[in-house]
Formats: structure tokens, C-alpha cells, sequence
């Protein structure tokens, strides 16, 4: 728990609900969470928090998640930082399309329990 | 016999064109005999017009006519191959489209009663609960539904997603026979596992190994009623790492050996012991496994039980 406690998820997802979801289980779980529900309010928090990693969303306003994903990338402050784009679209083209801009993986939402991708998240961290 | 009937039905265009549902005019496969006929046609009324009357002009007019109608042709040709390109196209976009609706809800469904089923303040009652749980498993079987959808077109269109990476067998075939373990017992099968020491890491993408793994083993338990034993085998061999489910179940009846990977096909077997499925899981685990470079096959003996194997590459190809 206590390794959990410094480390800060920054979720970029338009859906409130399910921004409210997330974000109580991976309080429960002893994580620090920033929100942003579109693509250009994610880019800057991300710039300004330096978060220990990202989940993106790609159906986002304002700015979609592989235009989020270029800036993050481009950005030598951000770019290291681990993205993981979390969606519940999976076109051949999407996903191809993320990982070629940086991502580190693709999730689909629906396949996974919170307490599934809390494990993955704790693999990426490191 | 099968065979040669296959060849006949090749020139049943109509045939073919009705099943393709389109319209016979748009169909290319009948607008190419009508080409073709229209040539012969051509080619003959071409000599004997040109032996009947011999002023050069009536025989270019000639010409002219069936060039011009042959292009035609050829364009209506072009044109019902497009509209079937695009036809595939829009089908394509449909299922993503599709799926990603299906699985927005189902996100919410899933996450949100994983929430309540964890939260220790919650207060229900063990009924409660176990009706909660019920809705978690069927949403949870929601999502395989809309996965399997997915794949099934992917696999079809030879335009699966794969993520290859180097992993474990041995970690996944472990991790699997825990999430079995109250099934299995449920179903009082007993797991056996052999997995060699000098198993290397297999190349493929790990998701998807594990629905094929995890198909495979729903499968020999759903078909060993009663008491019974399932060995999980995987070890180095040819350069390959080779993954065995054996199970000593009902087996496979010989008349659906050459079925058993079809899309849909539910053997009579499935009936008998009333087990439910959509008789897409070998359908999708051989398309998985031929994708990932590898082969996928069985052993049956009715009565005696099922060995289904299959194998994938160990480095980056």
C-alpha cells in the first residue's frame, strides 16, 4: 500500500461517470488521482503535474487522445512518461495508430476488472 | 465426389450471385459470362457480315458497336466490384462501431457492481450478493459475446489485432488453472500440469493465447461430466513451444472431426450433455493460433477423451 501512496494516475476520460468509478477504486487502492475530461485540459495537467503515468481515452473533446498522445510524445518534459490508452474502441487502425505515436499498451476497458488493471498499471510504473 | 460437385457449382453463377445477394446486373462473376458470350457472339457475326457485304465501313460500324458495348460492360463490371468493396467496408466500420457501443454500457455494468461487491459497507444480504454476482457473470459474458463477435469478422477478414511480446506459458497455464480452480471443482474435475523446466519464452500475443488456453480448457471440462482429470502439458519441442489439453472425457464423435473448427458447429455431444456455448471458441482459437504463426490440432477417442495441442514460435520471427 504504502508503495501506492507517491505514485499519481492521471486519467483522461470524457465520461464523468466513469471518471467517478475509476477514480474511487484507485483511491481505494492508495493512489493519488488527477482528472481531466478532455484532451486539451489532460495535455496541460499532464505538462504541469507530471503524473507517474497516464490512461487515455481516444474518443475525447476539445483535443482526441492521438492528438494528446503527439503532444505528450513530442514534449521532452512528458514524453517519458508511460501512456496507456484506455478505450473501448479496437479498429485495426487505432491501435496500430497508438502504438506508433508512443503508447506503451492498448486496453480495452470492457475486458478488465478495476482489479486487473490496477495490476497492470503497478507492472508499468516501475 | 465432393469435389467434382464444387467444380459444377463453380459455373452456377446465378447460384453463386443470388447468395451473394446482389443484384444480377451488378453481380461481376454473371456480368463477365455475359462478356464472354457477347464476344463469341461478336467473333462470328463479325466473319459472316464481313463475307456478306464488303464495304469496309459496314464492318468498322460493326466493330464500333460491340467495343462500345463490350466497355459497357466492362464498366458495369468495375462498378459491381466497387459497390462489394465498399459493401465490405461499411460491414467492417459496422462491428467496430457496433462493439464499441456494446462495450460502453457493459463497462459501466462491470466496474460499477466490482464496486459495490467490494465495498465492506455495503450490507447485503448473502442473497443479495449472490444475485449481484449472477449480473457480474453474465455482463462479464456480455463482453466474451461482443469480443468474440469482433474476432470472428477479424479472423474472417484475415485482419486480426495481435500484440506479440515475449511471455511465460508456464506463468499464463498457472494463472489460468487458478481462475478454474472453483469451476473445475464444481465440476469434480481434477487439473494435472507438466510444464518442462527448459520451456523458453513463447513469441505471441499474450491476451489472446490466453482465450485460446482458456477455450480449450472450458472446453475439456464442459465435456468430462462427472468425475475426471485434465493434463495441461507444455514443453520445447522443434524449435516450438507445444501446448497440450488432454481431458478423458466424452470425446469427439468421428463424423465431426472435419466440423469441429467450424464457425457455429455445436456437436450433437453438446446437446447430449446439455452444455451451453456459441460454438465459436474453436473457430476463433485456430484462426488466433494460425495467425500467430503457429498450428493447432486433436486427438479423439469417443468415450475415452479429447487431446486437443497446438504450437506457437519461441523468437521473434
Amino acid at each position: 500500500m504504502s508503495e501506492n501512496q507517491s505514485k499519481k494516475i492521471l486519467f483522461i476520460e470524457d465520461e464523468p461517470d466513469l471518471q467517478r468509478t475509476m477514480g474511487e477504486y484507485f483511491i481505494r487502492s492508495g493512489f493519488n488521482i488527477l482528472k481531466a475530461l478532455d484532451g486539451e485540459i489532460g495535455l496541460n495537467l499532464a505538462k504541469k503535474e507530471m503524473p507517474d503515468i497516464i490512461l487515455l481515452d481516444l474518443i475525447l473533446p476539445k483535443m482526441d487522445g492521438f492528438q494528446v498522445l503527439a503532444g505528450l510524445k513530442n514534449d521532452p518534459k512528458t514524453k517519458n512518461i508511460p501512456v496507456i490508452v484506455l478505450t473501448n474502441l479496437e479498429g485495426t487502425i487505432d491501435v496500430e495508430k497508438a502504438l506508433r505515436l508512443g503508447a506503451t499498451t492498448y486496453l480495452v476497458k470492457a475486458n478488465y476488472d478495476l482489479s486487473e488493471l490496477v495490476e497492470r498499471i503497478k507492472q508499468f510504473i516501475k | 465426389m465432393a469435389n467434382l460437385k464444387n467444380f459444377i457449382n463453380q459455373f452456377n453463377v446465378v447460384g453463386q450471385c443470388r447468395r451473394y445477394r446482389i443484384d444480377l446486373w451488378q453481380c461481376p462473376t454473371f456480368l463477365f459470362l455475359i462478356m464472354g458470350l457477347i464476344i463469341i457472339v461478336a467473333m462470328a457475326a463479325t466473319y459472316f457480315i464481313a463475307r456478306l457485304y464488303t464495304s469496309p465501313e459496314i464492318v468498322i460500324l460493326l466493330e464500333a458497336t460491340i467495343t462500345s458495348v463490350l466497355f459497357i460492360i466492362g464498366h458495369l463490371i468495375v462498378h459491381g466490384f466497387d459497390g462489394l468493396a465498399k459493401l465490405n467496408a461499411t460491414m467492417s466500420d459496422f462491428i467496430s462501431i457496433a462493439s464499441h457501443q456494446l462495450r460502453t454500457p457493459l463497462t459501466h455494468l462491470r466496474w460499477t457492481i466490482e464496486l459495490l461487491l467490494e465495498d465492506k459497507n455495503f450490507g447485503a444480504t448473502p442473497k443479495q450478493l449472490e444475485h449481484l454476482a449472477y449480473i457480474n457473470d453474465n455482463s462479464k459474458r456480455m463482453v466474451t459475446l461482443v469480443n468474440d463477435l469482433l474476432n470472428v469478422s477479424r479472423i474472417e477478414r484475415g485482419s486480426l489485432i495481435l500484440k506479440p511480446d515475449s511471455f511465460s506459458m508456464e506463468k499464463l497455464i498457472t494463472d489460468l488453472i487458478n481462475d478454474f480452480a472453483s469451476t473445475a471443482q464444481a465440476h469434480n474435475i481434477s487439473f494435472e500440469t507438466d510444464i518442462a523446466t527448459n520451456i523458453p519464452q513463447t513469441y505471441a500475443d499474450p491476451d489472446k493465447i490466453h482465450e485460446v488456453l482458456q477455450n480449450l480448457i472450458d472446453n475439456a471440462i464442459r465435456y468430462t461430466p462427472n468425475k475426471g482429470n485434465v493434463l495441461i502439458k507444455a514443453e520445447k519441442k522443434n524449435g516450438l513451444v507445444l501446448v497440450i489439453i488432454k481431458d478423458n472425457g466424452v470425446g469427439i464423435p468421428g463424423e465431426d472431426y472435419k466440423k469441429i473448427f467450424q464457425k457455429f458447429f455445436r456437436s450433437p455431444n453438446a446437446i447430449k450433455y446439455q452444455t451451453e456455448g456459441s460454438g465459436l471458441g474453436l473457430f476463433i482459437a485456430r484462426g488466433i493460433i494460425k495467425a500467430s504463426g503457429g498450428r493447432i490440432g486433436f486427438i479423439s477417442e469417443e468415450g475415452l477423451g479429447t487431446t486437443f495441442w497446438f504450437t506457437l514460435p519461441i523468437v521473434k520471427p
